[in-house]
């Protein structure tokens, strides 16, 4: 390990405790310097891309203390969100001009990155539970910064849902340590493939795919999230749609399900049939939408529920003991397009967030013929939209495609059916905000608007050139079995996972 | 925000002092008795709310004002950050290790003593200016809510 | 036994919680499930007839430098009540901020109902 795991947390957290000390008059300082801990966090996930490590804090070995674990799954998403952060701090450094009190908008930025660090890299339970609680904390004040009354509404409603989904995991995790007797994970899952899964454990099992699920926002329960995210400011919803819902929700269910508890036939069952309807339901409330943000909310949902039925669908067949191979194109599929959405779905939400800088509004059908006075903004909005869509040589194209082999090969053949309707219907949505916001003709009261250039067009200009580059990710064979292929083997390997820690010096 | 009578205001400005006593005790025993940063550092609060519901909100802002409240909480934080991060000193293996107590001699005194603990005990303190400034900002900043809303009641539109 | 009346006493928050109109009360349901799930953390680690884990000169084997084997085998475990703690203090900030933001959506609709504030629909 090149870069020591604590790291990628005390940069963040050592942050964002000093921006308080900035007052107001010297907001030019404070934004510096968040952006120089977000740079020097993309320059220690770029370092450590394609390492593997055991870190123990404190050297206390591993059933007294507390260990980071940095393997295939972890880089993937330390890597994802220190891209997506990086690119979100520039653009609020424009952007965030409008508000008072910018310092303390950078110093919760800053704990929602630690939050989501802490998650990805932590290796106990209970540790996993702190930091989610961090990220969840400081992205509930992050949604209702603006204060004004429909983000004070979803701030609400969101805090109350997460709280009720925190509790939840909080009880789960109370379950495993009374039947486990140890919080470290892999020591749990030793314990639970000796002793079986008793009564208490499964109903932990339920709690946590309640929990983790909520905080996902897959279908039963996505209540919050086309409140929460439009009304947040732009950098902030494309922080939380972009990898929050991913490192507290998906990575935190995904490690307990595969590595800790073990996937089985109903688990893999319960996971593709969650995935589906969240594709299916988002896709059809997406369509009628009129709020730019709202709309790419509602995307959101249906994009990870194609994530989350890719990996359920590796897991069943694993789970069934059927062809490795399709197991193994199920999941790549699933994880790609998880980095594939996080980079594309924030470059939707910045752009978004730049259309409403410069007119003033959200709905789309007061916008029209802003191709011609906001250039930067249609170009990396068409290319985002393209890749969403799954136009054939950006990104998402590849991640559908690899899906959609999967599930047929696999002899899902309704599943198939169902990845290329929902990938007609997100052709259908991002078409319809193409037409309405930059075709068209322009109203007369939005003639004057102008592009902003600055720290917000290169945000954008940035994440955009990765959205094009991400298919050669998958294309160039030395760059997937440095960066992908660890990832599918830490899943497929599932219970794995505690021999390999344990054995870690 | 009117202060109450006048037997309260004398026998609180002789309470707080010892409010305040407590808290740090309460602190600084924390590796040996239970307690430790968060209990003391509520009970350090609790002295100056004590102050600001027997003087009044303007005298406890006078005592201790939303700045230096703030800055205190940004110093403990900073305090703990910085006692975790000189493990690194001792290699890359070493984020908070207790250094005080596995690597320095005069550091690691005898059992159930004070200093006995390591660098548990500077945690603890650096917790508890962090703990106590948080709380009396909370409780200090929601008081200014409730009594500036009451008089512009009729503007909010 | 005990367990499952902890259990209950979770399902009485959620049901507060989920049902109520007014956002005070929304809130206290929510920390009485987080009251409930703390009780149910600290019953985890009970062992009948044990005493408190303190040591004091007593439990200490000065000889040795090592605590003595009958305070082991005899003590409560200390684990959840560390757990405990940390839990306190997170849903001590997650209560401060949902206060915060009732007062001031009070201030802007002039009601605790959330029927009333429905701004956002569809």
């Amino acid at each position: 390990m090149s870069v020591p795991l604590p790291v990628f947390v005390a940069i963040p957290l050592v942050t964002a405790f000093l921006l308080p000390l900035f007052s107001e008059k010297r907001r030019f300082g404070a934004t510096l310097l968040a952006n120089i801990a977000t740079g020097a966090l993309l320059v220690g996930a770029i370092a450590s891309i394609g390492q593997s490590g055991v870190y123990r804090v404190g050297k206390w070995p591993i059933p007294l203390g507390i260990n980071l674990v940095l393997d295939g799954f972890s880089g993937l998403l330390i890597l994802t969100v220190s891209v997506v952060s990086f690119a979100a701090m520039l653009f609020s450094a424009d952007y965030m001009e409008r508000y008072t009190a910018k310092p303390k908008y950078l110093s919760l930025f800053l704990l929602m990155v630690t939050g989501m660090n802490g998650v990805v890299l932590s290796g106990d339970i209970f540790n996993l539970f702190v930091f989610l609680e961090i990220a969840s904390i400081a992205s509930y004040a992050l949604v209702g910064f603006g204060c004004g009354h429909e983000e004070l509404e979803a701030s609400f409603k969101y805090m109350v849902l997460g709280s009720i989904a925190s509790m939840f995991i909080l009880f789960g995790i109370g379950l495993v340590y009374g039947n486990t007797g140890s919080l470290n994970m892999a020591y749990i899952s030793q314990a639970i493939a000796g002793r079986g899964l008793n009564r208490g454990l499964l109903f932990a099992l339920g709690l946590f795919v309640a929990g983790f699920g909520l905080k996902a926002a897959l279908v039963p329960f996505h209540a919050w999230l086309p409140d929460a995210h439009p009304s947040a400011p732009a950098p902030i919803s494309a922080m939380l749609s972009g990898v929050l819902i991913k490192a507290l929700g998906v990575y935190a269910l995904i490690r307990v399900v595969f590595n800790v508890f073990g996937i089985t036939i109903q688990l893999g069952w319960v996971l593709l049939i969650l995935g589906v309807l969240s594709m299916v339901a988002g896709g059809f409330l997406a369509i009628g939408q009129l709020d730019i943000k709202r709309l790419m909310a509602y995307s959101s949902i249906s994009q990870l529920g194609y994530v989350v039925m890719g990996i359920g669908l590796g897991g069943l067949i694993i789970a069934e003991g059927g062809n490795p191979a399709w197991a193994k194109l199920a999941i790549l599929g699933g994880l790609f397009h998880l980095i594939n959405h996080a980079v594309y779905k924030s470059l939707l939400f910045l752009t978004s967030g730049s259309v409403e800088f410069s007119t003033g509004t959200r709905r789309m059908d007061q916008m029209g013929g802003l191709s011609k006075v906001l250039p930067i903004t249609r170009a990396t909005c068409t290319i985002a939209s393209a890749s969403i869509a799954g136009v054939p040589p950006f990104s998402g194209f590849w991640s559908k495609l690899i899906l959609l082999i999967a599930a047929v090969q696999a002899g899902f053949v309704w599943l198939g059916a169902i990845i290329v309707f929902v990938a007609v219907l997100t052709l259908i949505m991002y078409l319809k905000v193409q037409r309405y916001v930059f075709l068209g003709e322009l109203p007369e009261n939005l003639q004057g608007v102008e592009e902003k250039r600055g720290s917000m067009t290169f945000a954008m200009v940035l994440l955009a050139y990765f959205c094009v580059l991400m298919g050669l990710l998958l294309l160039v064979p030395g760059l997937k079995a440095t960066v992908l292929d660890p990832a599918v083997d830490v899943l497929v390997g599932g219970l794995s996972y505690s021999s390999r820690i344990i054995a870690m010096p | 925000m009117k202060g109450m009578t006048i037997i309260v205001k004398s026998v609180s400005s002789w309470v707080k002092m010892l409010v305040l006593l407590f808290g740090i005790y309460i602190t600084i025993f924390g590796h040996l008795t239970p307690g430790g940063g968060f209990a003391g550092g509520v009970i350090l609060a609790c002295s100056y709310i004590l102050l600001m519901l027997a003087f009044g909100r303007e005298y406890a802002e006078e005592n201790l004002s939303l700045c230096v409240a703030s800055k205190l909480d940004c110093v403990g934080a900073l305090l703990f950050a910085a006692v975790a991060l000189c493990g690194f000193i001792y290699g890359a293996a070493g984020f908070f290790l207790n250094f005080v107590h596995q690597k320095w001699q005069a550091g690691q005194g005898s059992a159930l003593k004070l200093v006995s603990g390591g660098t548990i005990p500077l945690s603890n303190i650096a917790i508890c200016l962090k703990v106590g400034a948080s709380l009396f900002m909370i409780v200090l900043i929601l008081s200014v809510f409730r009594a500036d809303s009451s008089s512009g009641k009729e503007e909010v539109s | 036994m005990l367990y499952a009346m902890c259990f209950f006493l979770f399902v009485i928050g959620l049901y507060c919680a989920l049902v109520k109109k007014n956002m005070v009360k929304i809130v206290i349901g929510i920390m009485i499930m987080e009251y409930s799930v703390n009780l149910f953390l600290v019953m985890l680690g009970y062992r009948a007839g044990g005493v408190a884990p303190i040591v004091g000169k007593d439990e200490f084997d000065a000889v040795s430098g090592m605590v003595k084997s009958s305070f082991v085998n005899s003590s409560v475990d200390p684990l959840p009540q560390a757990l405990v703690l940390t839990a306190i203090v997170i849903s001590l900030g997650s209560l401060a901020l949902m206060i915060s933001i009732c007062i001031r959506t009070y201030e802007k609709y002039g009601t605790f109902d959330i029927t009333q504030i429905r701004r956002l629909k569809g």
